[in-house]
């Protein structure tokens, strides 16, 4: 089944009768040559370059609930690649350019939105190191263009340019930032993966990894025993519980970020808006909800729902910045768990046991990152070698501290990102 | 969320400061070796339930504490003083 604009147009005339289910719902096999854990935006990705760039379909992709319902449906759907360190800028470069042939690609509207990201600074100095890491985009190859005051105020007219605190200064513009629509882009990669093959089993939970000799053998499931040769950990926020059925223990503490949305609005905000000094960030969604964030509630937790302190913060920061969202009324709040590394950097690698690789750690980033660490660990499976825009992310830069990547440059310690 | 410090009673989560797993009471010799300091400084069991982690009061008594608590229900089951605990290594 092809999507088309010719084929909604018939469909809505015909009472919408004839799509169909955008997956099949197979019986797991008994064996595979590749199992995914996790049927998230990371998992299914994987399956779906691991199916079109290396023609390796003989695979599964595990999923314990359904498919979009874990942190790819909860996160707040920001697409950029403004980062600064090696390690990061070429990876989430890569990434970008594969969100902008995304929707071809997989025949799919997963609704991305390039309407331009832009990170506020409050200060000379604070200009200084966002007219290094704009420098650091576009020695990348990335886009990234200085605003001064007049020219934030152009795009962002609605913000408090006088806060005593925090008066702009300026802001740095990424135009090819933007937003997409989260549980499309899992729909979108597991309904390519299935085309080509790959089995989505949802409702499966691993209960066990098989491990002889120092090789992975299968997994124990909730769905009976599976064989493969090949098995990848894909469970960012429960990646320690998984990787713990390996005998494995991960530089990873799992933290809770809430994200806020409010009732819908008309259009009033165009871009996405970074105010790094009050941590905070927004956007508006296609429904017109005010969707919204800050920080972790920084202590370990796996509760998917935040304290009240956090909220609080968000909305002071909120109401610091923009006054104007103080008369829209928030409709929810919720929380996702983060797998918080000790550079804030994620893990793209093979373990210690033969055949079984992880990829987790990705901290509140893992969203744009969707397609460049599917296409970068199916890279990793199918020829053994990293791929070129993830040769950073090794599992063992904790234990030797070579090829630390911090990009906030706090330190390589837990409770500092 | 709130947190009984043995010192000053119930308090506010705002008022202390998350220092992370309680394996900083167990700090290896400087020549403990890599693996040793790599299990202080980076590995976390990072259970889903109870769990034992420092907090600073240091909107307060300014007293570090040893908090066991549960990550799924944030349920706090023990505080304790952690001068208490350093003999005994927690």
């Amino acid at each position: 089944m092809r999507f088309s604009g010719l084929r909604v147009l018939r469909e809505g005339l015909t009472g919408n009768k004839g799509w169909a289910p955008h997956w099949r719902d197979p019986e797991p096999k008994s064996e595979y040559d590749v199992v995914i854990i996790g049927g998230g935006g990371h998992g299914l990705s994987t399956a779906y370059y691991l199916a079109k760039n290396h023609g390796i379909t003989n695979v599964a992709v595990l999923e314990k609930g359904y498919i979009g319902g874990g942190n790819v449906g909860r996160n707040t759907t920001i697409v950029r690649a403004n980062y600064f360190l090696p390690g990061n800028s070429e990876f989430y470069s890569h990434s970008l350019k594969l969100w902008e042939g995304m929707e071809e690609d997989l025949n799919y509207n997963v609704m991305h939105s390039q309407r331009g990201l832009i990170n506020l600074f409050h200060s000379d100095g604070q200009r200084d190191a966002f007219v290094r890491r704009g420098n650091s985009m576009i020695a990348q190859g990335d886009d990234a263009v200085l605003l001064d005051r007049e020219g934030v105020r152009k795009h962002l007219p609605y913000l408090d340019f006088d806060n005593v605190r925090f008066p702009i200064y300026g802001g740095l513009l990424h135009p090819r930032g933007g937003s997409a629509r989260h549980d499309a882009v899992a729909w979108g990669y597991g309904r390519g993966a299935d085309q080509r093959g790959v089995d989505l089993l949802q409702n499966c939970e691993v209960t066990g990894i098989d491990i002889e000799n120092g090789k992975v053998r299968g997994v124990q499931t909730s769905r009976g025993p599976i064989r493969a040769k090949k098995v990848a950990i894909v469970v960012a926020g429960r990646s320690g519980q998984v990787a713990a059925m390996a005998g494995m223990r991960l530089p990873i503490e799992s933290h809770v970020l809430q994200a806020f949305v409010t009732e819908g609005l008309k259009p009033v905000i165009d871009h996405v808006v970074s105010f790094g000094m009050g941590h905070f960030y927004i956007s508006q969604s296609d429904k017109g909800g005010l969707v919204f964030g800050g920080d972790i509630d920084f202590y370990a937790s796996y509760a998917q729902r935040g304290n009240l302190p956090m909220k609080e913060h968000v909305m002071e920061a909120g109401m610091t910045l923009m006054p104007m969202i103080g008369k829209a009324k928030v409709l929810r709040s919720w929380g996702g768990i983060m797998d918080m590394t000790p550079d804030g950097s994620p893990i793209i690698d093979k373990t210690d046991t033969e055949g079984l690789f992880i990829d987790c750690g990705w901290c509140y980033g893992g969203f744009k990152a969707v397609p460049g660490s599917g296409w970068a660990l199916a890279h990793l499976m199918a020829t053994g070698e990293p791929h070129e825009t993830a040769r950073g992310f090794r599992l063992d830069r904790y234990r030797t501290g070579r090829g630390i990547i911090d990009e906030e440059g706090t330190g390589s310690q837990h409770n500092l990102h | 969320m709130r947190l009984t410090c043995p010192v000053c009673g119930e308090r506010d989560r705002r008022e202390f400061y998350y220092q992370g797993a309680a394996v900083a009471m167990r700090r290896p010799a400087p020549d403990a070796g890599a693996e040793a300091w790599d299990n202080y400084v980076h590995l976390r069991e990072n259970p889903a339930g109870e769990t034992r982690d420092m907090w600073q009061h240091d909107g307060g008594c300014g007293a570090w504490l040893v908090v066991t608590r549960n990550t799924v229900t944030h349920e706090i089951s023990d505080v304790e003083l952690a001068s208490d605990l350093a003999g005994e290594r927690a």
